[in-house]
């Protein structure tokens, strides 16, 4: 850590103390979207918002040692890949591409399930893109 | 208004920046006001949050100041009021806000929010999720949300293409030596 971001305490208390709450929220938007507002893209722009905070108050290197830049960049393309991968899965079920109804006996709750496992693939590319954005914007003028 | 005229007026970049960051919150306002809270959601987040910070860190990599503009002044402010002008006029043609008989009202909307016994809405009956919106996105144009979240992975392979890509670089012109000479430079 710097010494000019060492001087920042209130900064730093304050950000400690909302940086739970803020993934919290963003956790409540994604697995709540069904009811409320919400859903998997305002969720993942919010934790990954979170991460960017992170990444403000403490330093790149911190966010980078809390998320880990090879696990983000596998994330990325994981939340596509399960996204397409509810679509191949309810395929092979015997709809077609992206018709979740077939995933559970009851039409309902596989349409259910199929949204809720969409949106948590939306939110993970979300999450993780904007992470990306952030590391390599921040990252670029020390290397 | 006041911040969209100040947007324009000031040379010094990071109040620019901030500035677009406010007019993202208060847009994101609007859209509350509109009954919109997914887009106010996403507006306060991306636009006032994440790309003010981004923004920052461009910033941080450049200048601060914008520099004075040289050269004919008029054929900008030609093209800007000419499209501003285009965009007001298409503006006349849209219904009102609410307006039962709009176009939106009348296609598939209808019968996503059909009344139904047992469930609230069609959509809800359909897929078992009570807000319309995540139905629509999430089920009934599942295409559509499925090429967004492609987008923006796009995105982001772009940018790490672009702005990560020194390292590897240099090692495949170390390995290819005199190939890749004028690159790594």
């Amino acid at each position: 850590m710097s010494p000019v971001r060492r001087q920042h305490v209130i900064l730093r208390v304050v950000a400690k103390l909302l940086i739970p709450y803020i993934l919290l929220f963003a956790l409540y938007v994604q697995f709540h979207g069904d009811y409320g507002p919400g859903g998997g893209f305002q969720a993942g722009v919010i934790f990954g918002a979170a991460f960017v905070l992170y990444g403000l108050i403490f330093g790149l290197e911190r966010a980078k040692a809390a998320a880990p830049p090879r696990i983000i960049e596998i994330l990325v393309s994981l939340g596509v890949l399960l996204f397409a991968g509810v679509g191949v899965a309810s395929m092979f079920k015997g709809g077609n591409f992206l018709d979740y109804g077939v995933l559970e006996h009851d039409p309902l709750a596989g349409q259910h399930l199929g949204i809720l496992v969409i949106e948590l693939g939306v939110g993970i590319t979300v999450t993780a893109a904007m992470i990306t954005l952030y590391f390599y914007f921040a990252g670029r003028g020390r290397a | 208004m006041i911040t969209t005229v100040q947007i324009v007026r000031v040379r010094s970049l990071f109040a620019t920046v901030m500035l677009t960051g406010i007019f993202s919150l208060l847009g994101a306002g609007w859209m509350m006001t509109l009954d919109a809270p997914d887009v106010a959601f996403t507006e306060a987040a991306v636009g006032a949050g994440i790309a003010t910070v981004l923004m920052l860190s461009t910033l941080a990599l450049t200048t601060r100041r914008s520099k004075t503009p040289t050269g004919n002044k008029l054929l900008p402010l030609l093209v800007v009021g000419v499209t501003g002008a285009l965009l007001v006029w298409a503006t006349l043609d849209m219904p009102h806000l609410g307006d039962p008989s709009a176009p939106v009202h009348q296609h598939v909307a209808p019968r996503y929010l059909a009344q139904k016994e047992i469930h609230g809405h069609a959509a809800q009956a359909e897929t078992g999720v009570p807000n319309v919106v995540t139905a629509v996105l999430g089920s009934y144009r599942g295409y559509d949300t499925l090429g967004e979240t492609t987008v923006i992975f796009t995105a982001a392979i772009g940018v790490m293409l672009v702005l990560g890509g020194r390292r590897r670089r240099d090692d495949a012109s170390s390995k290819r030596k005199g190939k890749a000479k004028g690159k790594a430079a």
